[in-house]
């Protein structure tokens, strides 16, 4: 019996008759061998620029978020405007918008355009945890650093922000896992990240074994993250632990 | 910005291309989106809302209703469905059970939080005045967690249609992915015409949902102002 048969599947990166190759050939569920000889150059590239991709989109959608938020926080009428616009943008499929972004000049296939698209699922969620985190803390705790002498600024940077720290890192949580997930669709815009091996094991006929390792490593990446972020806010807010 | 006028000029001819015939409209594409998005979210709602709602009642499984709807949030909705076309092959079949997948459990999480949340002492005088547990379940929690449980359901809706049309690029056609899966074809302005006609329908969907939830509201809660307000942490990570 061949497994040459015309029409058959086409596997990958493979080359010889070899039956170390059997497995690939009958397109098992999952190859131990093709996930071996392609995790150094397929996978790990893959993985490496999937974390990039994210930690750029969630830093500089951070930065908007909680400037916004801190800005917000004090001129109120500027929540509702942002709301409206993130809100928007983050219903907006991911699909559609690294499509439309694509459309605009100077953006076209590149990174800008998945950063920008990624960026903007991110501002909502930030924004509206870290706003609502500086506004849950308690008047009393206000008046007490009014009454130390604190002024507005120092206030803001040494007793509200701290206070609204498990807050604010809940949106980060949130909006990391999300970049994650929506990054393996951003491939289609800039040829990155761990959707380029889901996308290429499509095409190569459904080759399962990389199908499985790409889905498998976007979603370990994803709880991964969100397991050192609660690490993170357990180190930055050690008061909360007592509780 | 021709692309966009292009693009605008695709939408008004309804998809069609100069010289070629027999294109699918995209009037069909986009109801073809929206008829496999409800197939999907009927069927979670199905299988979700009774779950959460039961589970929430009976103040039972916290640990499993939180941590699927965390897990959740870690799926990549394109390696859901190419997981799938991997188990199950290219399909409508496929496509239905990724979007189960990735739709069950934010209705799981918010009924069973929306329902455990009801204040005890509100249950209690139910309780008190006679009520059995049906009759609280009925006339008690489901009205007073209405909204959240309404919530869940406008998440796992929109994230329902945004994978509907990701299913053409794991090989399944018949969506308004497919006009963006064809840039050979319909060029950058029929691809950005169709992702315009995807970002309308999820927007609507969207708006439609909202109106829904407000309408379902009893006016008693609106009046007590105990309805959640814009600003809310998310139940499952805060």
């Amino acid at each position: 019996m061949s497994y040459f048969v015309a029409g058959g599947p086409v596997i990958p990166n493979f080359g010889g008759g070899a039956s170390a190759y059997a497995c690939e050939r009958a397109n098992r569920l999952f190859c131990t061998h093709w996930f071996s000889r392609n995790w150094g150059t397929v996978l790990w590239p893959a993985l490496r620029q999937h974390v990039v991709l994210t930690v750029i989109a969630v830093g500089i959608g951070f930065v908007i978020s909680t400037s916004l938020a801190v800005i917000a926080h004090y001129r109120g009428w500027l929540e509702r405007p942002v709301l409206i616009i993130t809100s928007i943008l983050y219903t907006i499929p991911s699909l559609a918008l690294f499509e439309i972004l694509q459309g605009v000049p100077g953006f076209g296939l590149s990174a800008t355009t998945a950063e920008v698209a990624l960026v903007s699922y991110t501002l909502l969620i930030m924004f509206r945890n870290t706003l609502t985190g500086l506004r849950e803390v308690p008047e009393e705790v206000r008046d007490a650093a009014a009454g130390m002498g604190l002024g507005r600024r120092q206030t803001l940077l040494r007793v509200e922000l701290p206070l609204a720290l498990p807050a604010i890192i809940a949106g980060l949580r949130i909006a990391t896992v999300t970049v994650i997930s929506l990054a393996t669709v951003a491939s289609l815009v800039d040829n990155e990240g761990l959707g380029v091996p889901i996308l290429s094991a499509i095409s190569d006929n459904v080759f399962k074994t990389e199908l499985i390792s790409a889905g498998a490593l976007a979603v370990l990446l994803a709880l991964l993250s969100d397991a050192l972020l609660i690490g993170l806010q357990r180190r930055l807010t050690p008061w909360s632990r007592a509780a | 910005m021709n692309n966009f006028t292009e693009a605008f000029k695709f939408i008004a001819h309804n998809g069609s291309l100069p010289g070629y015939q027999g294109l699918p409209t995209l009037t069909h594409l986009t109801l073809e989106t929206l008829k496999i998005s409800a197939i999907g979210i009927g069927i979670s709602l199905i299988i979700a809302i009774p779950l959460g709602v039961w589970l929430g009642h009976i103040h039972r499984g916290s640990f499993v209703a939180i941590n699927l709807g965390n897990i959740w949030r870690a799926l990549p909705s394109l390696a859901v469905l190419a997981i799938g076309v991997a188990f199950l092959g290219v399909g409508l079949r496929n496509v239905e059970v990724a979007l189960i997948v990735l739709a069950v459990p934010p209705m799981v999480t918010n009924a069973y939080v929306s329902i455990d949340g009801v204040d005890r002492e509100v249950v209690d005088a139910a309780r008190g005045i006679g009520m059995t547990g049906w009759q609280i379940l009925r006339q008690v929690e489901l009205p007073m967690g209405i909204p959240l449980i309404f919530a869940g359901i406008r998440t796992a809706s929109l994230f329902v249609v945004s994978t509907t049309t990701i299913a053409s690029l794991a090989g399944y056609s018949g969506t308004l992915g497919d006009i963006i899966n064809n840039e050979a074809s319909y060029h950058l302005s029929g691809v950005i015409g169709a992702a315009i006609c995807i970002a309308a329908l999820a927007l609507t969907v969207e708006v439609v949902l909202a109106g829904v939830q407000r309408a379902l509201t009893p006016r008693g809660l609106i009046l007590a102002g105990t309805q959640e307000s814009s600003l809310e942490l998310d139940p499952a990570v805060a």
